[in-house]
């Protein structure tokens, strides 16, 4: 399978992160790296090699010391951190370990609030594509309830629904199935797979978990945060 | 929209708390509803006594007398000289104020402006082997009834008696019960100046003031002139003006004018008025403090409520939520608990002054119970209100930067 053809939606060009402590640490080291449209990669590697760090940096949630990132072929370098933000909002998809759904609003508004912040869609399309979303991942029954009252599983899929919120160009996940059993670790593993191959998304996966990795068709391994191999299968 | 969506939060967020919010809220309303029974007992208990000081007395009163002594010819002629005189005597002049005709005739053209010659004097009032010491006004009552609330403090017979009766004099009610000196009975009124005459009572008053009541006696001017002994003479001009604010200002004018010592209400109450100021400062420190009291619940609240939502405020950011978002989020629980604390307290407030409104005091001086005055004017409620309001937003604006300055990598990194 090959993605060589379509346009990148995420470059890193000579990304170094290098954190000012007493001691500095140096996260990831000239990391160049490119995500075409469509790819679904996995993102491993031992412990403290880097790839959550990686992560972060590709989601704009920390900036390089170094380097330059591209986001659907714009360089967000020097922006301020609202027009981050507002990148994030619509061009990217966050799902963490943990849900971290805001335990105050129902199911469906978790997965609605990021629509409304962006404010394209009036708030009946809102709520349609909401319950679209929901139902896509089978939990549209769950819709009026709250977080605390959904399995670890289901949890998980409202996050994942979440991300998806706005459409976003890339979705990046660290640890997505980190705090799931067996049986939901699966289902979600499935769900990133059907992502990638049925809707034709872009998807980055960080993990742990040889299976999920090795479900993806392209795998980063990270070593001491360099780029220590970059398969496609 | 995007103010729809931080205020969604907001209201969730408040929701999810109710036991706190409306702690919070409580304290906010307990200050405005204090703030707005304390001011309105003090405002109006001042203007209540501002208002008595301008009613039972001339705005402006022109006296005989000079600030200070004339200065010796000698000093005016020499103000360098070497030799210094002793034991000089001020100048002996006649009292009372020159042209004091022309000085009314003059004042009266003013708009809005009643002036009056009168003359005051003591005289002790004499009836059936008791004896009162009064002080005299030889007055006109037809400009007198402008000056001071006599006339609608007459009890009984009437102040324009005096103008019919020959001889007459009006009394409080005070000294007609200590002397039993009732109406139309003929009192001996004794001067200094040695004369007695036989005077008629013609009214009594009761003002409430017991100095009045116990010690003044009104009669015409010429009436006092002849009991005094002093022939066409006034020592008192008394001015009632449109603007009792602008006494001050006006009796300067006057004074640097004719010379005479000139007194606007201001100056003869001037340890009174002084006192408003320490009474309010006072007070709106203490209710100040109260609602700092408040203020500082709110900020505690909302700090504890920042770090317990660090993690929603870092997963809210990397959904792609502006910092400014965030801020506003708390901002506008903050503005919240100010609201509706602002509108408990208002409640509150009508409530404290309903019952405050039913207390009756006797005030120091007076006779009469009277109800507490209150002001419940628009001012309490407003500044009231505002207070609330600003402290509120203040008071969570600090912790609603510090939810803007988190940074989302160091939750996220750091969840477990």
């Amino acid at each position: 399978m090959s993605a060589g053809g379509e346009a990148p939606v995420i470059e890193l060009k000579g990304v170094t992160r290098i954190r000012q402590e007493a001691v500095p640490v140096t996260l990831v080291r000239d990391i160049d790296l490119v995500v075409r449209r469509g790819e679904f990669v996995s993102v491993t590697g031992p412990s403290g090699s880097g790839k959550s760090s990686l992560l972060y940096l590709l989601g704009l949630l920390d900036l390089p010391t170094e380097g330059r990132v591209l986001i659907d072929g714009v360089d967000t370098t020097g922006f301020s951190s609202d027009r981050l933000a507002d990148v994030r909002l619509a061009k990217l998809g966050f799902v963490f370990q943990f849900h971290f759904l805001l335990p105050e609003f129902t199911v469906l508004h978790n997965v609605t609030l990021p629509m409304q912040r962006l404010g394209r869609l009036d708030d009946d399309e809102i709520h349609a594509r909401g319950m679209a979303l929901l139902k896509d991942f089978e939990i549209e029954d769950q819709a009026k309830k709250r977080p605390d009252q959904l399995s670890g599983g289901q949890r998980q899929r409202v996050a994942v629904a979440r991300a998806l919120a706005n459409d976003p160009a890339v979705i990046l996940a660290d640890e997505p199935t980190g705090n799931l059993d067996m049986r939901n670790s699966e289902i979600v593993q499935g769900i990133f797979a059907n992502l990638a191959a049925k809707q034709g998304r872009t998807v980055i996966a960080v993990t742990h978990d040889k299976d999920f990795a090795d479900s993806a068709p392209r795998n980063v391994h990270l070593v001491d945060g360099r780029i220590d191999s970059d398969v496609r299968r | 929209m995007l103010w729809r969506v931080s205020m969604g939060i907001a209201a969730a967020q408040l929701r999810h708390r109710r036991r706190q919010t409306l702690v919070s809220t409580l304290g906010v309303a307990l200050g405005v509803g204090f703030f707005v029974a304390t001011s309105a007992l003090m405002s109006g208990s001042e203007q209540d006594m501002v208002k008595r000081l301008l009613d039972n007395a001339p705005h402006i009163t022109i006296k005989d007398e000079f600030r200070e002594a004339a200065p010796q010819p000698v000093f005016i002629a020499f103000p360098q000289g070497a030799v210094t005189l002793t034991n000089t005597k001020p100048r002996e002049y006649l009292r009372g104020i020159k042209n004091h005709g022309a000085m009314v005739d003059e004042l009266s053209r003013q708009p809005g402006v009643v002036a009056e010659a009168a003359l005051m004097g003591q005289a002790i009032i004499r009836y059936a082997s008791k004896d009162a010491s009064a002080g005299v006004a030889g007055i006109d009552p037809e400009k007198e009834r402008f000056l001071t609330t006599i006339v609608s403090d007459m009890v009984e017979g009437s102040l324009m008696r005096l103008k019919t009766a020959s001889q007459g004099i009006v009394i409080g009610q005070g000294m007609s019960i200590r002397l039993g000196l009732g109406m139309d009975d003929l009192a001996t009124v004794v001067s200094p100046a040695g004369l007695v005459r036989r005077m008629k009572v013609v009214g009594i008053f009761r003002t409430g003031n017991l100095l009045l009541d116990e010690g003044q006696a009104y009669m015409l001017i010429k009436d006092a002139q002849v009991l005094l002994d002093k022939p066409f003479i006034a020592n008192r001009v008394r001015i009632k003006i449109a603007d009792p604010d602008a006494a001050e200002e006006y009796a300067a004018q006057l004074e640097s004018r004719w010379g005479y010592r000139t007194e606007s209400w201001q100056e003869v109450n001037r340890d009174f008025l002084g006192l408003f100021i320490v009474r309010n400062i006072i007070t709106y420190s203490i209710v100040g403090a109260i609602m700092a009291v408040a203020a500082f619940g709110i900020f505690n609240i909302i700090s504890t409520v920042v770090m317990e939502k660090r993690r929603d405020i870092a997963i809210l950011m990397s959904m792609g939520f502006r910092a400014g978002d965030i801020e506003r989020i708390f901002l506008v629980q903050g503005a919240f608990v100010g609201l509706i604390g602002m509108f408990l307290g208002w409640g509150l407030g009508l409530i404290l002054l309903q019952m405050l409104g039913t207390v009756e005091i006797t005030v120091p001086g007076l006779m009469d119970a009277q109800k507490l005055p209150l002001e419940k004017g628009p001012f309490q409620f407003g500044v009231g209100g505002a207070f609330a309001l600003v402290s509120a937003v203040v008071a969570a604006w600090f912790p609603a930067r510090k939810a803007a300055a988190v940074r989302p990598v160091d939750i996220i990194r750091g969840a477990t």
